[in-house]
């Protein structure tokens, strides 16, 4: 609001209603900045993965051409990039307001990523079952860590999508759950990009040394 | 005593036996019966003035960021204590343990603490020091402080920031059980490996030390998060970058920091915790593991977190510097871009923790240079202070005494850590007690810098002055004994000195460990005048003007004092950079709103306090092995979010009547006052 000051010019001291702002923007902003914490986590893990990528480091035991299966991976890949599709078809219901397409969508992807689980858990159970296990090695230990850390990353995914799932029922497209779908999204985007990182380093580069 | 973890177990208390409870040593049965006798004064105080429901709806509920950041500051102030009496007990056993002729008492052979005692008190003393005292008064301090300089309601993320506050304080409550029950880790607060690994310590020490810092980690980055929103996003309108208070800046830096290191820390303590738990091996002595993996992860966290504790210092000395200079900040823009490079090249010189792990002549010219570098930045900050002073008109004031004494504390800190940075001096005396008092110097300006701040913003949040008397008591004491603490260890560092010693073989070094000991005498009487500032401030409680000192610069003194809880009545719109100076030019400071519009604010919730009880619950049963406690208190949190998230609560609103009516009784406003119930609104479907 305009006020005068004693010499009379006209100053805007007060504001009114300006403290109002946007939460869902807020909310997606400071999700972003979550999803960057995240990303160290990853960096912090890559970077133990490539100390400790090393025979030495293998105390004898298998590096990673011998316990990864590069075709599986694909595979892999292929789903979770499937899954991440189906999330963003469900948003563009979402844009509709179309509350069937966006469970359709999250169904679609939750089934993806438990088919995605299936797999990775298989094939790190048989190699544990080898008694190539986390045990075995500083090397195996970081394998396995990294790979269940992404699986832990989709597990909390599939999990916020069940809610999710329920919530969109309930509640319908209140602030809070249209808020909540958009950073389910960027969240299952952000863990597929992490399995692609994961998949050139560890099954590409890796398989091929 | 030691508690094996692979000692008997069963499956309703998991290692957890009477044998655990430390009973037969004096020391602990003593500090027990202080902190029970606290404790129930406390609550028996709550209770005898019916508070107990006022405390738990006003404040341990609260998603109010003053509220928060007074709690912050509350656990800092009373672990600094609890890392104060620590420091206390180590200086003395050295002073006692000295030379071969040295007496014993209470079962040890020199001094009073047999070593794998006097091991768990120097790693309290760091971790309590770091992640308990410091981190949650610097925590604390912005909270209060951001928000109303940038003329915000609140932080972005209210709720986060009371889980971040709750997380911080059941990483705190560990660290206190693990007096009473077991025994804290004995291996250094940075965790030396592979001696925390389960081969060599299979005690419960290691695990209440990690999951302590884990949890206070977690809370510290979610408030990172907030803080970062809070400042992008909430400022005023007319409030564009360039406007904002220099402690905002630094602020924005330190928490960009602790995003971007906190998440390697927990990756580091994951990996220990994979080792002890699951039987991994990342940092074991045999099997491939490689334990100078967990030194360089956990000094790319340690390094920046350096400086995540000191920005804010140098924050605080921005904006305490320029108002009882009563002159603007000399180099703003340049204040702003030394932050940034203090920031950016904390992230590269981590390896000078170690240069005698054997990289080469190669990395550690690096590592030197890189950190000689840092030099450049604060030596640009030092400057511009003393160039604000240059010509201001000076008040002696309490907060600005801190202030001058941080920069003293900075030079010494500061050249002598130019001459660690060098590599060849460095080996020399690696270890010792020389760098004890370079990093005492470097933590004594945050010391410094938060007395100030909390000197200096007191009155906006109570509403009355801390007593200036006392307060200079205090600082004139404690300044005294810090010199006499560290100059000395300065000395016996290059007496070959090393830190971390229960045992000290040359006698003649007596004289000096009496005057470090002295100093710890001369904190014991600064003590008392902390206590006394606090008895007379809060017994005279002389009412303080909305700009406290007079020549307050910045936005936070526009408002009322004390601060009501929601900060401006009206948003202020922002014309320049120190806003209040500029309305003071203006002749316009004193215009008030001619009208309020209503007030959107968030209700208050219990999911924090929830949240923050289950995760101590949490760690405590993973340090005891108790697996069904682990699983059952982890999935009780998950539901606890879920259920939290069908919550239809949209806040309430504050109507313009009642403004107007709390403007013109300001303590009806207070962050003291109990406020009246206001019924929340329901959240609808937006479509």
């Amino acid at each position: 609001m305009a006020t005068s000051n004693p010499t009379g010019a006209a100053l805007a001291l007060w504001n009114p209603g300006a403290d109002e702002h946007d939460p869902i923007s807020a909310r997606t902003y400071g999700f972003w900045l979550y999803l960057i914490g995240d990303a160290l986590l990853f960096c912090s893990l890559f970077a133990s993965y490539a100390v400790l990528d090393n025979p030495v480091n293998a105390a004898g035991g298998p590096l990673t051409a011998q316990v990864i299966n590069t075709p599986h991976g694909l595979w892999q890949t292929f789903i979770i990039l499937a899954s991440v599709l189906a999330y963003s078809l469900g948003t563009v219901s979402l844009k509709n307001g179309n509350a069937a397409g966006v469970q359709l969508g999250i169904l679609a992807a939750l089934l993806l990523g438990g088919a995605f689980l299936y797999i990775s858990g298989t094939d790190l159970w048989a190699l544990a079952a080898q008694g190539n296990g986390p045990t075995r090695s500083a090397f195996l230990s970081v394998f396995f860590t990294l790979l269940l850390t992404h699986g832990l990353h989709m597990l909390f995914g599939i999990l916020w999508m069940l809610v999710m799932l329920v919530q969109v029922g309930v509640l319908g497209f209140t602030k809070d759950v249209v808020g909540r779908l958009l950073n389910l999204r960027l969240f299952w985007q952000f863990q597929a990009t992490m399995w692609v990182c994961v998949y050139f380093y560890v099954y590409l580069l890796g398989g091929a040394r | 005593m030691q508690v094996a973890v692979d000692g008997p177990w069963s499956p309703l208390l998991g290692r957890l036996s009477l044998a655990a409870i430390p009973y037969d040593n004096p020391i602990l049965v003593s500090t027990f019966a202080v902190v029970a006798l606290l404790g129930i004064v406390i609550i028996g105080a709550a209770l005898y003035f019916g508070k107990l429901g006022y405390i738990w709806r006003e404040w341990l509920t609260t998603v109010d960021h003053k509220k928060i950041g007074v709690m912050y500051i509350i656990l800092g102030l009373v672990m600094l204590f609890r890392g104060f009496m620590d420091g206390a007990m180590m200086r003395t056993q050295q002073l006692l343990a000295d030379g071969p002729n040295s007496p014993g008492y209470l079962g040890a052979q020199h001094g009073y603490l047999p070593p794998y005692h006097f091991d768990q008190i120097y790693t309290a003393h760091g971790t309590l020091m770091l992640f308990f005292a410091a981190t949650p008064l610097v925590a604390g301090l912005g909270n209060l402080i951001v928000p109303l300089q940038i003329g915000a309601r609140d932080m972005a993320f209210p709720y986060l920031n009371a889980t971040s506050l709750w997380l911080t304080v059941s990483g705190a409550a560990l660290c206190m059980i693990s007096l009473f029950v077991g025994e804290f880790s004995n291996a250094t607060w940075v965790g030396l490996m592979p001696f925390s690994e389960m081969p060599t310590n299979p005690g419960v020490g290691v695990d209440y030390w990690m999951w302590a810092f884990q949890l206070s980690s977690i809370g510290t980055t979610f408030n990172a998060i907030n803080m970062i929103a809070t400042i992008v996003k909430m400022r005023a309108p007319g409030m564009r970058w360039f406007r904002m208070p220099v402690y905002c800046w630094s602020s924005l830096t330190t928490n960009i920091i602790g995003l971007s290191i906190f998440p390697v820390v927990t990756v580091a303590l994951t990996m220990l915790g994979i080792d002890r738990y699951f039987g991994t091996h990342f940092f074991t002595a045999g099997y491939g593991g490689n334990f100078m993996l967990y030194v360089n992860l956990f000094w790319i966290w340690g390094h920046p977190e350096v400086y995540f504790l000191m920005l804010p210092a140098f924050g605080l000395f921005s904006e305490i510097v320029p108002t009882f200079s009563n002159k603007a900040l000399f180099g703003y823009p340049t204040m702003v871009a030394a932050s940034f490079s203090i920031g950016g090249i904390g992230w590269v010189v981590w390896a000078h923790h170690f240069f005698t792990m054997g990289m080469g002549p190669e990395l550690n010219g690096y590592f030197s240079a890189a950190t000689m570098l840092v030099g450049i930045p604060t030596g640009v900050k030092a400057f511009n202070w003393l160039f604000t002073m240059y010509r201001g008109r000076i008040t002696y004031a309490t907060p600005m005494l801190w202030a001058l004494i941080g920069l003293v504390l900075l030079l010494i800190g500061g050249l002598t850590g130019m001459m660690l940075s060098a590599s060849v001096f460095d080996y020399t005396v690696h270890n010792s007690l020389f760098v004890v008092a370079h990093f005492h110097c470097m933590v004594l300006v945050i010391g410094a810098a938060l007395f100030a701040g909390v000197t200096y913003w007191w009155p906006k949040v109570f509403g009355f002055k801390l007593d200036e008397r006392n307060g200079q008591m205090y600082f004139w004491t404690f300044v005294l004994a810090s010199l006499l603490v560290f100059v000395p260890l300065f000395y016996l560092g290059f007496a070959g000195v090393t830190r971390r010693l229960d045992y000290i073989y040359n006698p003649a070094l007596k004289p000096l460990l009496w005057v470090s000991e002295g100093g710890i005498g001369m904190y014991f009487v600064s003590l008392f005048y902390f206590g006394k500032m606090l008895y007379v401030s809060l017994r005279d409680q002389i009412p303080a003007q909305a700009d406290a000192w007079g020549t307050g610069r910045t936005l936070e003194w526009l408002t009322h004092t004390p601060v009501p809880f929601y900060n401006f009545a009206v948003t202020p719109q922002i014309n320049a950079r120190d806003e209040l100076a500029w309305r003071k030019a203006k002749g316009v400071e004193g215009v008030q709103p001619t009208h309020y519009v209503p007030i959107h604010l968030p209700s208050n919730t219990a999911v924090p306090v929830i949240i923050g009880a289950l995760a101590t619950v949490f760690g405590f049963a993973m340090t005891w092995r108790i697996w069904w406690l682990s699983i059952a208190s982890l999935l009780a949190i998950i539901i606890v979010v879920i259920i939290r998230s069908f919550d239809k609560n949209e806040g309430y609103v504050l109507s313009a009547e009642d403004i107007a009516k709390m403007e013109n009784q300001v303590a009806l406003a207070s962050i003291i006052a109990e406020q009246p119930k206001r019924p929340a609104l329901a959240q609808v479907e937006a479509h």
